[in-house]
């Protein structure tokens, strides 16, 4: 889980990290408030989830407060990338000396952790790092040490950052062990012309696996979502909404992302992936068939099951008992292999509902759907 | 001889007495493997009855070991335990741990894969289905009615696509098939286990099941033009995944423009591997691969639709 800029500020903070004084609001008239508490200036920031802030227009320089009041306005309910602002922050200025980048990230070849810093952060450190790879240091950390001053220290000296950033880099560190967090990055980490240094913007990915016991993270995890996404990962289903019209259901992560390269294969587009997962129950499958058909640009329905854990009978009862739940007005396609296939089969082929039919193979199936789901919008667009 | 399991292999389960445990248990005993204890130290001393075979619970991986001489330990334990049952088994000195737990944080797969590394453990996993030389012994949750012995070694991020492919070439069968599970961060390599298919006399083929995310097949593509011998055929799922959402495994994710199932197939094919665009075309170029290593074109379409 990615983290709005203010909370990766509030986690830096706690760390002991340097941050500008700033605060998050909703409201333009607060924001001339919270201005005028800054001392006048003020940094009006779009939190949203995705880069490019800046060159979007999410990023205004205030003067004083009624020009905070009107960016916060301007910059409220702007759309970057897709994104909506629903808040905005603001901090208070300060005098920028020098830039650096730094983070530490997980590195799944090693399967350990890379500390990366530069001297030349900012927001050309993408750039940097792709023209001049030399320019940007990277340090393997190990797991079993950590960063300490010693190792901050050979990470300041190898990215050439000033003495002064060895403490930010240890303190950053523990944001990432402390955190479970899977990214930690500072970009840009900042001396002042006081020669303070400072975070002036961060980023931290959470690792969603360690929720159990960073449980204070659990109430961020919903609020942006999809709601058909909410409502199926609130009955433990792994649902992703895509842009197309053919439902794709499967169990196991890689068959279901498998069903929908072959789906587009076939000149069709996936609307969505669901996992429905290993060893799932009836009332899963049920679950899942019901969120796929409340999607509106659903046309056909295609469930890929190959059992191994999971038993075909059971993923065959719940689309049974969906079919009870729900008026099924869109064609299903049905793939059984594997684990108990031929008592899946037969208890499909014994409900004998007009639109669910049975394919043998998974490329049958998809090619059967694609063609349903582009009959249905023919016939659509003809009505 | 398959690659790191055998009919030789004695298997401990680490979590024997949980429900998980106790079900998957059953099945690899009737799947012929040589289960020959449990380990939960609230319950040593006890033991355990399945179909036909008596099991005792040992109190640590250490007197699992020293009772039986056990070399492979199958983790079924919850996240939150597993990084310590690993830590454990590896201490031990156990050769093998299969991880089946789903759902660990990554800075304990980090600190537990570092660990096994360092004490000589191969870790396969986590959250991955195992492992199975069919015939021989199976550790881990991969069906072992779907397929027979036979000669193509399989290595896969995803389960259902390991058995999807077990399945499409059940025909021909195995010698060893490997999940190495989708984490972003997983003890044993698609490398690890080219390098021992390389090396096993069983293995005349090799399939490679890859997905989005990291570069993984990329390295493994590299490592192929230097040290594999043998036909390797791969197949990449989620070409059709958009840009930061994760599918369904923790490591399934393309991050601009890094892991993408085209680069992985390009790279794959540039060192001459053959890449299905589906699991039962990958199947074909398979059958192809082993008929006629000479290049000729045997009629895979019309052997596909035999099997439909």
């Amino acid at each position: 889980m990615d983290l709005y800029e203010h909370q990766a500020r509030e986690l830096f903070k706690e760390h002991g990290i340097v941050v500008p004084r700033a605060e998050v609001t909703d409201s333009p008239e607060r924001a001339r408030e919270v201005a005028r508490a800054l001392g006048g200036r003020a940094v009006v920031k779009a939190q949203v989830k995705t880069g490019g802030r800046g060159k979007a227009g999410g990023v205004r320089l205030a003067a004083d407060p009624a020009e905070a009041e009107e960016a916060a306005r301007r910059i409220l309910g702007m759309d970057i990338r897709g994104h909506t602002v629903g808040t905005v922050m603001l901090a208070e200025p300060c005098d920028i000396e020098r830039e650096f980048y730094v983070s530490y990230v997980l590195d799944r070849a090693s399967g350990g952790f890379l500390a990366i810093a530069s001297a030349e952060g900012g927001t050309e450190i993408e750039e940097v790092a792709a023209r001049r790879p030399e320019a940007v240091a990277r340090i393997p950390v190990d797991p079993a040490t950590g960063v300490h001053t010693a190792t901050a220290v050979r990470i300041a000296d190898a990215a050439g950052l000033p003495p002064q950033t060895v403490d930010t880099l240890v303190r950053l560190w523990k944001v990432l062990v402390r955190e479970d967090a899977l990214l930690v990055e500072v970009n840009p980490l900042v001396r002042t012309a006081e020669g303070r240094i400072v975070a002036l913007d961060g980023k931290v990915t959470l690792d969603d696996n360690a929720r159990f016991r960073q449980s204070r993270w659990g109430e961020t995890r919903q609020e942006d979502a999809d709601s058909l996404e909410a409502r199926a990962g609130a009955k433990g289903l792994n649902y992703v909404k895509l842009d197309g019209e053919v439902g794709v259901i499967g169990n196991g992560a890689g068959l279901v992302m498998s069903t929908l390269d072959v789906v587009a294969g076939c000149g069709a587009r996936p609307a969505n992936f669901l996992d429905i997962g290993g060893g799932a129950s009836a009332r899963v499958m049920a679950d899942g068939l019901s969120v796929v058909l409340s999607d509106p640009d659903v046309r056909s329905v295609l469930v890929n099951v190959f059992g191994g854990i999971t038993a075909c009978d059971a993923v065959a009862d719940g689309i049974v008992r969906a079919l009870d739940e729900v008026r099924l007005t869109k064609p299903l396609v049905v793939r059984l292999d594997g684990n108990n296939a031929a008592r899946g089969r037969a208890l499909l082929d014994a409900r004998a509902h007009p639109l669910v039919e049975q394919a043998t193979t998974m490329d049958g199936a998809a090619r059967r759907a694609a063609r349903l789901a582009t009959a249905a919008s023919t016939a659509g667009q003809a009505g | 001889m398959a690659i790191y399991l055998t009919k030789e292999s004695k298997v401990l389960v680490q979590g024997m007495t949980g429900a998980e445990g106790m079900k998957h248990t059953r099945r690899m005993l009737a799947a012929g493997t040589d289960v020959v204890g449990g380990v939960n130290p609230r319950k040593a001393g006890r033991t355990v009855d399945f179909d036909n075979r008596t099991v005792p619970v040992f109190g640590s991986v250490r007197e699992g070991i020293e009772r039986t001489g056990a070399d492979v330990t199958v983790v079924f334990v919850p996240p939150a335990f597993a990084e310590a049952a690993v830590v454990e088994a590896a201490d031990a000195g156990i050769g093998l741990a299969v991880v089946i737990t789903e759902g660990i944080p990554v800075h304990d797969s980090v600190a537990l894969t570092a660990h096994a590394r360092a004490k000589g453990t191969r870790v396969i996993g986590p959250n991955c289905p195992g492992l199975i030389t069919p015939g021989q012994s199976n550790a881990g949750i991969i069906p072992p009615d779907i397929t027979k012995p036979g000669r193509i070694g399989l290595v896969s991020k995803s389960g259902t696509l390991t058995y999807q492919l077990m399945y499409e070439l059940r025909d021909i069968g195995f010698s060893t098939c490997v999940g190495i599970g989708g984490d972003p961060v997983v003890g044993t390599s698609h490398i690890d286990c080219l390098a021992a298919f390389e090396d096993d006399p069983d293995t005349e083929l090799i399939v490679l099941i890859g997905e989005i995310g990291g570069d993984a097949e990329e390295r493994a593509a590299a490592h192929i033009r230097a040290h594999v011998t043998k036909p390797v055929v791969a197949y990449i799922a989620g070409f059709t995944a958009p840009e930061g959402r994760t599918m369904g495994h923790a490591g399934a994710i393309v991050s601009g423009s890094s892991g993408t199932a085209r680069a992985k197939k390009e790279a794959l094919e540039s060192v001459g591997v053959r890449v299905g665009s589906t699991p039962t075309e990958t199947a074909r170029h398979v059958l192809e691969a082993l008929d006629a290593p000479a290049g000729a074109a045997p009629d895979g379409a019309a052997r596909d639709g035999a099997r439909a």
